[in-house]
Formats: structure tokens, C-alpha cells, sequence
């Protein structure tokens, strides 16, 4: 790369410093005002005693369901994950491996492709109706559906380039020796892409987790989400400033978690394409 | 008979399974793909040309083939919206990739820094975007958010960021290259990892100066990564809902309504699913007619 010698590298470094001071400055900034009493946050003060007084009361107080709000997230988020998984490798597999004739493959990942492409709350519209007129409207359930679709395209992409980064003949041997294809899959190619499965199943459960705008829509009251609920405190009438900021803060944990255990899984995820 | 034996059946499953291996392995995923995406956009063509009203036995459906589609051709909101989705996009992509390509070469020449870099960036790609929402709300906020302590305590009048027309949209584009310049990052900064270090260094050799090593070798050879950044980035800008949702929810007026807010509030808070469908008709055709264009201009510059 670059040799940066001297000023350019004190330069360098300074940027680099406020970078990081940037990214995460923000976020300190609101993890503070979440350990002040709302009229403290109000008088934008630095010197206050913190309380974990907005912690308590988003979790444990009557007037908010953030507990349940965070049940519903874990399991559509879980549920959705693991679903989208099995769909989507076995898609991946199919297509990157079995004779397929290229239109269906065109049209295949061509429509996945636009569909990815589109505003989710393009579909929005007829999910809400097709789901009342099957009475599975405001259940978990129609999220979870809606959540395996949305995150089937980049679970299909991304498997599909590490089945391709495995050599074909690890299999061809197999079979040649008598291993049936069902095996050669089960066996030997599934085994070898578990770092895909891995980056390709963090990702989903954390796009899931996220996902606010079909959530805000196909959710009542009892099946809301934790992003549902967030924006439930930034709307109401008087916004509660400490909640709002615990409850965003409780919403980062997922995230903060993979940064710490599964960062390398995350980067290799989300630059693979973009690198081969 | 040994066939009735659990083992034996289990044997006959999976044997049935790898004779229509092809078949099987692919089907769930276009039994999702027809049923929650295909059907649903044929709803939309009929939802397009009704009227549908919502009466305590259910919803009641009109024939109207052409009263959604003149509201299309009048409707002075979702013109606005476009525009704004479009100065958006423009102006939070281009900042962000000219900070994420400046950030990736720059980190990719120092020694230390990539693991603290790579580490504090990861956060706002993960972070929930109504989070982040919520996050600049307290910080823009008029009385006591952090960004008007700062500009009094240096002397200046308080800026209103996302309560003043003109300044709303910006204060939007902020948190959206707060949010996504990280990916383009974390994108382009495995493109830096993967540059062929040989060449750079016989570029250097022959008296190559870091400006040219950056505008004439870096840059062109990254340029594939680069292309991916930049479509990745404006496909995700042009869906942008959550954090302009609960930083202004459009406002104020209509100065920082995008595509996918409109949208939704013809959907759910006017209930007109019959424009909705209209609008959501749109959007695909002209999302599927840039595509195409995008292709052909890249098919075409690869010929040249």
C-alpha cells in the first residue's frame, strides 16, 4: 500500500482516531443519557448520579411488554434463521450443483435478484390481506414467512459462492466410490461450508431482528417486535427520551454480541461477494 | 417382509429423496418464492384496478380499472418523495463511498489499526436502523440534544436539524453515512487486502508518487469492488424507511418524504390498498426497468 512517512502519517492516524471517535461516540453518548432520570436528559447535564431507573422500567413496568417484545424478536428471528437456512443452502446446493438448465437458473436468481431489489413494502400490501384472508394476521407465524423471504436471496447468493469455492471432484470421488448424492451433500459438501453456514445464519438472524418495516405493519399488540416497540416509544405523544434510549440500547446487545464472538464470520459474510 | 422394518423404511425414504434429489432440494425454495412473492404481486394487479374499502364484515372490493391510475398520474406527493429519494440516494452514496474508499486505503497503509477499525465499524452495520433512529433523535434534538450543545458552546445559535425544511433531508443523509459508510468499508477494505502487492511496489520503484499510486493503480484496479459497493449501497438507499420514519416521519410538510414512507401511508394510514397496489406497481416496474439499464450499460461498457 501507501508508505506514509512522517506528517502524512500523524495525519493519517489523526483521521483514522476521529473515525472511530465518530462511530462511536453516538452510540456512548445515548448508552449515558439511558442511566439519567428524564428530567436530567432534558437539562442536557454531564454531572448526575446514574439510575438504571429507565432499564427497570422499560423491562419490568406495566405500561411497557418490551419483555414480550423481546421473546417475539428471539423467536422470529430464531425460527425464521433456521427456516431460511435449510431453504436456501438447499436451493444453493441445487443450483450450483445439479444439471439445472440455465433459464431456470437465470430466472431463479434473476428473480431473487429484483425481488431483493424492491422495497419490502411493496409486498406489504398483499401480505396484510392474504394473511387476514387465511386468519394468520398479527401472528408470529406470518412474520416469520415473511422474514424467510426476505433473507432467501442473500442466503441463496452467499451459499452458492461457497459451494462453488469447493472442489467438485471431492464429491465426483465419492461418488465414484458408490456414495449416493443424497450422502455426497449430507456428508461431505455440507460439512465442509459450515463457516457459510455460520456467516450466512448470523446475518439473517440479525437482519431479522432488525426488520422494522414489514414488522410495523403485519404485528398487533401481542406479536409486536423489539423495533416495533422502539418506535412505539420515539411516536408517542410525550416521547419518552430515558426509555426510548434504554430500550435502543437493549436492542444492540444482539449486535454487540456477534461483534465480540463472530466478527469474523460477519466480515467474511457481508465482503464475500464482493471480493470473488 | 424386511421392508416393514424402521431401518428398511427409513432406507426407502432416503432412497426416494436422492432419486428426485434435483427436484426436492430446489422446490421449498420456490414454493416460498411463488407463494409469498409471485402471488402477491398477481394481487397487486387486481388490488390496482379495485377500490377497496374495510366494513366490519370484511373488506369490500370495487371494479375501478382506472381511478387508481389517474391518482398515479396526479399525485404531486409521491413526485416529491421520488425526488427526495433520489437527492438522497445521490448524496448519502456518494459521500459515503468517497469516506469508505479514503478510510479502506488509508487503514490498509498502517500497520496497526485494522482490528480497532474493523471492530468499533461493525456496530452500526448491526445495529437495528430504528435504533439508530431513535439514537440521532435524542442526539439532534432542538433543547438538549448533544449536536446544539456543542454548536452553542462554540458560539453559534442552535440549529433546528430535523425540524427546518431545508435542513431536515441533510440531517437525514448524516445518519444514513453514520449508518452504511462502514459497509462500504468493510467492502472495499477487502478489496485493498486483496490488491496484488507486487505491482504497487514496482509502481513505487519506478517513482510512482502516492497520488498517482491512488488515482492511476489502486483506484482501476479496485474498480469491480467498487461497482459492487456503489449498486449495493444505491439499491439499499433508494428502500430507505426505517430511520427517516423515526427521525421526521417526512416531515416536516413533505420535505423528507421518501418512496417507501409514502408508501406506507397510503397502505396503512389512508387504507387505500387499491393506490397503494398502484404505487407498489410502480416502483417495481421502475425498479426492474433500472436494472435492466444497469446491465445493459455495464454489458456494454465491457465490450468497449
Amino acid at each position: 500500500m501507501l508508505v506514509l512517512r512522517g506528517y502524512s502519517r500523524l495525519a493519517g492516524i489523526a483521521l483514522l482516531s476521529l473515525g472511530v471517535f465518530v462511530i462511536l461516540a453516538p452510540f456512548l453518548w445515548v448508552a449515558l443519557q439511558s442511566f439519567k432520570y428524564e428530567i436530567q436528559i432534558l437539562q442536557g447535564s454531564w454531572n448526575f448520579e446514574p439510575t438504571m431507573f429507565n432499564y427497570v422500567d422499560v423491562l419490568y413496568s406495566r405500561r411497557s411488554d418490551f419483555l414480550s417484545n423481546i421473546w417475539n424478536s428471539l423467536i422470529v428471528a430464531g425460527v425464521s434463521t433456521l427456516c431460511v437456512l435449510v431453504v436456501g443452502t438447499l436451493a444453493a446446493y441445487s443450483l450450483s450443483r445439479l444439471a439445472w438448465s440455465g433459464w431456470i437458473r437465470n430466472l431463479f436468481l434473476g428473480w431473487t435478484l429484483i425481488f431483493n431489489m424492491i422495497p419490502p413494502l411493496t409486498l406489504v400490501g398483499p401480505w396484510y390481506l392474504i394473511f387476514r384472508q387465511i386468519g394468520m394476521f398479527e401472528t408470529l407465524g406470518s412474520l416469520i414467512l415473511t422474514h424467510i423471504t426476505l433473507h432467501l436471496p442473500m442466503t441463496v447468493w452467499m451459499m452458492m459462492a461457497y459451494f462453488k469455492e469447493l472442489p467438485k471432484e471431492i464429491e465426483e470421488a465419492a461418488m465414484v466410490d458408490g456414495c449416493r448424492r443424497i450422502d455426497a451433500f449430507w456428508r461431505i459438501s455440507l460439512p465442509l461450508v459450515t463457516p457459510g453456514l455460520i456467516a450466512a445464519g448470523v446475518l439473517a438472524f440479525v437482519f431479522s431482528w432488525n426488520e422494522f418495516s414489514v414488522a410495523l405493519n403485519l404485528t398487533g399488540r401481542d406479536t409486536a417486535t423489539v423495533p416495533v416497540a422502539i418506535a412505539r416509544f420515539a411516536q408517542q405523544y410525550e416521547v419518552q427520551y430515558g426509555q426510548m434510549a434504554a430500550a435502543s440500547i437493549l436492542s444492540t446487545i444482539p449486535a454487540l454480541l456477534l461483534m465480540f464472538f463472530g466478527q469474523r464470520f460477519v466480515v467474511q459474510g457481508l465482503t464475500m461477494g464482493a471480493v470473488k | 417382509m424386511s421392508l416393514s422394518t424402521p431401518s428398511a423404511r427409513r432406507q426407502g425414504l432416503s432412497d426416494f429423496i436422492d432419486r428426485h434429489f434435483k427436484l426436492l432440494t430446489l422446490a421449498p425454495a420456490l414454493i416460498v418464492l411463488v407463494a409469498l412473492t409471485l402471488y402477491p404481486i398477481a394481487n397487486l394487479f387486481v388490488m390496482a384496478v379495485s377500490t377497496i374499502r374495510f366494513e366490519s364484515g370484511g373488506e369490500i372490493w370495487a371494479f375501478t380499472p382506472l381511478i387508481n391510475f389517474k391518482q398515479l398520474l396526479n399525485d404531486q406527493i409521491f413526485r416529491i418523495a421520488l425526488w427526495n429519494t433520489l437527492l438522497f440516494a445521490i448524496a448519502s452514496v456518494a459521500i459515503e463511498m468517497v469516506l469508505g474508499l479514503g478510510l479502506a486505503i488509508l487503514v490498509g497503509s498502517m500497520t496497526a489499526f485494522k482490528g480497532v477499525m474493523r471492530t468499533a465499524l461493525i456496530i452500526p452495520i448491526l445495529m437495528p436502523p430504528v435504533a439508530i433512529g431513535s439514537m440521532w433523535k435524542l442526539m439532534y434534538s432542538f433543547d438538549f440534544g448533544v449536536l446544539n450543545q456543542i454548536v452553542t458552546g462554540i458560539g453559534f445559535a442552535p440549529v433546528n436539524w430535523t425540524g427546518s425544511p431545508s435542513l431536515a433531508l441533510w440531517s437525514v443523509v448524516i445518519v444514513d453515512v453514520w449508518h452504511w459508510t462502514p459497509f462500504v468499508f468493510l467492502i472495499l477494505f477487502a478489496a485493498v487486502e486483496g490488491l496484488p502487492k507486487e505491482v504497487i511496489e514496482a509502481a513505487r520503484i519506478d517513482g510512482a508518487s502516492n497520488r498517482d499510486l491512488i488515482f492511476k493503480i489502486i483506484i482501476p484496479l479496485m474498480m469491480p469492488a467498487i461497482v459492487v459497493a456503489l449498486l449495493f449501497r444505491t439499491i439499499l438507499a433508494f428502500k430507505v424507511f426505517d430511520e427517516v420514519f423515526l427521525l421526521t416521519s417526512g416531515g416536516p410538510g413533505t420535505s423528507t418524504e421518501v418512496v417507501s414512507l409514502h408508501l406506507n401511508k397510503v397502505f396503512f394510514q389512508q387504507n387505500d390498498l387499491g393506490y397503494g397496489a398502484m404505487l407498489s406497481l410502480a416502483i417495481i416496474a421502475a425498479t426492474i426497468a433500472f436494472l435492466w439499464v444497469a446491465r445493459s450499460a455495464s454489458a456494454a461498457l465491457e465490450k468497449r
